[in-house]
């Protein structure tokens, strides 16, 4: 359990500049995610935390201590990979036990078979233990993977989209085991995923990455509600915010070009008309694609409702966000 | 009928068995035929037409193994009645065994230096394939290109350099020279075969391992070697095949304490008149380390542990 912080880190890879002067404090405890599309990053972020890569400039501390110069295993880290890299010569019992055996830890046999049995149980994995590791099916090789860094106690969890190739109930479940670990060990974590649920759940603090650089760092709250720009405001909301021109309601503030609506910023029921052009019922929710002064744009209603393509809807905006020409907001 | 993609159909299948088998028929005569000479009796190995069916006989090995000496009626006598079997063989000629020959002692020899300059060979390559594979290397390209040029001439092109330098450096004639030449003639061959394996191991069981704890060495003797071990199996069969069978420098560069059996072998002919039998049967011994070592890896040639771990 440690703070980690990163001060001014650039790393390029010949002329791909990966993480442009990146600074970022991950409180010791907290659970911060990674947001960012693919290249933003954010594997980049965490291997240069982990010691596998070492940034060009710039410094990395864990728990105070600068991790200049020290290896992997100096720095006390567990990695989940994006690629979920299990041993293949081992079975899965053997992966498990294989952080606990290391030269650094030296664990007591018992103690070893303690933490694996409870670690398959966490992963719902104990009837595969003594499978080879290659007799798995993807999902199950990413939970062996997850496992191997759960065995452990480190001062930080990395983890790189561990739950990307899981179904939907299993995710949820480790959505929760995972966020139960870490809020009752005190673990920190930093955690890359595509998924906002995960991220809207788990995260205490969110980090936006943009190209190699950090746009905005705060809790997902205040990253939904307050986005920096059009791109950190996309990052999170299903379905996404609606981009429109700024003086499409009109009322817009002076700099502003772009109006960004979240489904909950459009009121339905009184303002302008648009026309409904298709209809999505997703169970919990139906969304509505609209037709709006010959701009699309999505909003959510009653899981139940009664309208259909061609229907009228009027619709107002509230407490909307204002963009500038450059994507920054402006109000 | 079912129809798959990688199934070969029946029609193929039976094709390639009937091919195989023929092939192996063909490559095997000549091998049974030494085994079987080695069986025969002087009389029977030149008798013309060949015989298949014969009378097996010990006396080949008993040669292999003895050294004799024609021996008068009055020696016989002194020597008194023949006690163990392979005596009665060698009285039965007129001949009385005189001491063992120098066989088992050059067969060590070409133990030793096979097995040792494949296990060093092994040692050493696998260390600079890990290390051409995974560091950056300056000049990376030009060594190994290097490393692979030395095997672009016959390695007894260079006997003479050799030959001096082994006189003034005192290895002619010792095991450990002929470990370090058979070496230094297989590190090419190894090395670009290791190095091929090696590439094949994603980096990421190194980095996992890394991160689990583990220095590179420990990474490296844990993780990669597992791994490795169908190519360093496959290798090492190479160079101890090379090493075994040499016979350009083993004549050049021994002649008594470090002689291997490949040089020795012919020398039985001119010992005691022509003696085939003996010939087949130092053939026969010869032949079986390799197999059997060969065997032995055999289990880590066909399988494959690599695939399929990391999500590609
Ligand atoms: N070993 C490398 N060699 C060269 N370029 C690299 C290397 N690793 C990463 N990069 C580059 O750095 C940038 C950031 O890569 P990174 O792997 O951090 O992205 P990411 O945010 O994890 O993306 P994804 O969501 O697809 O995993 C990319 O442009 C990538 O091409
Ligand atoms: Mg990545």
């Amino acid at each position: 359990m440690a703070e980690v912080t990163l001060t001014n880190v650039c790393k390029s890879f010949g002329d791909d500049v990966a993480l442009d002067d990146v600074s970022m404090t991950v409180p010791d405890g907290s659970f911060v995610v990674l947001l960012g599309p693919t290249g933003a990053g954010k594997t980049t972020t965490l291997r240069m935390v982990s010691g596998l890569d070492t940034p060009d400039m710039g410094k990395i501390t864990i728990g105070g201590r600068d991790m200049a110069g020290m290896t992997p295993a100096q720095r006390d880290v567990a990695m989940v990979f994006q690629q979920y890299s299990l041993y293949p010569h081992l079975t899965v019992r053997q992966n498990l036990e294989f952080p606990l055996k290391s030269p650094i830890l030296r664990t007591p046999q018992p103690e070893i078979d303690r933490k694996v049995k409870e670690v398959a149980e966490v992963l719902q994995i104990s009837h595969k233990l003594d499978n080879k590791s290659t007799a798995l099916s993807g999902g199950e090789m990413q939970r062996v993977s997850i496992g191997r860094a759960l065995v452990r106690q480190p001062s930080v969890y990395l983890m790189d989209e561990p739950l990307s190739s899981l179904d939907a109930k299993l995710r949820s479940d480790l959505r929760i085991e995972l966020k139960g670990i870490q809020a009752n060990s005190g673990a920190t974590l930093l955690y890359v995923t595509h998924d906002q649920i995960e991220a809207m759940t788990m995260a205490t603090h969110v980090g936006v990455l943009d190209n190699g650089k950090l746009v905005q760092f705060g809790s997902p709250r205040e990253l939904y509600e307050n986005p920096v720009s059009v791109y950190a405001a996309s990052r999170l909301g299903q379905p996404r915010i609606n981009m429109l021109p700024a003086d499409i309601f009109g009322g817009a503030p002076a700099a502003a070009t772009h109006i960004g609506l979240r489904p909950e910023q459009i009121l339905q029921g009184n303002g302008e008309d648009s026309t409904v052009h298709r209809i999505e019922h997703l169970g919990d929710q139906t969304r509505l694609h609209l037709s709006f002064k010959s701009h699309d744009l999505i909003t959510v209603t009653d899981a139940h409702t009664d309208l259909k393509v061609g229907d009228i809807v009027k619709i107002r905006p509230h407490e909307a966000l204002y963009f500038g020409a450059n994507g920054a907001r402006v109000a | 009928m079912s129809f798959s993609a990688t199934e070969p159909t029946r029609g193929t299948k039976w094709f390639a068995g009937i091919a195989v088998v023929l092939y192996a028929i063909i490559t095997l005569i000549p091998l049974l035929w030494i085994v079987a000479t080695g069986f025969k009796s002087p009389a029977d190995s030149i008798s013309y037409p060949p015989v298949v069916v014969f009378e097996p006989s010990l006396e080949g090995y008993v040669n292999l193994f003895t050294a004799r000496t024609r021996a008068t009626e009055d020696m016989l006598e002194a020597a008194g009645p023949a006690v163990t079997w392979y005596d009665k063989i060698t009285r039965n000629r007129g001949t009385i065994i005189s001491g063992p020959s120098r066989y088992g002692e050059r067969f060590m020899n070409s133990i030793i230096i096979g097995f040792g300059s494949t296990l060093l060979c092994m040692i050493l390559g696998t260390a600079a394939a890990y290390a051409f594979s995974r560091f950056k290397v300056p000049l990376k390209d030009d060594l190994l290109f290097f490393i692979l040029s030395t095997r672009m001439m016959p390695p007894i092109a260079v006997a003479i350099p050799i030959f001096l330098m082994f006189r003034n450096l005192g290895l002619n004639d010792t095991h450990l020279g002929m470990i370090l030449l058979y070496t230094a003639v297989n590190l090419s061959l190894s090395v670009w075969l290791l190095k091929g394996f090696i590439d094949e191991i994603p980096i990421e069981y190194e980095e996992a391992a890394l991160i689990d704890g583990y220095t590179r060495f420990q990474a490296f003797y844990k993780v990669v070697l597992p791994q490795a071990a169908t190519g360093i199996a496959s290798t090492a069969i190479f160079c101890l095949i090379f090493a075994w069978n040499e016979y350009a420098f083993a004549v050049l560069l021994t002649s008594g304490t470090a002689q291997t059996a490949p040089p020795f072998i012919p020398t039985i002919i001119g010992t005691s008149g022509k003696d085939w039998p003996a010939v087949a049967a130092g053939a026969t011994i010869f032949l079986v380390p390799v197999m059997v070592f060969t065997i032995l890896l055999r289990k880590h040639l066909l399988r494959g542990i690599t695939f399929g771990a990391v999500r590609k």
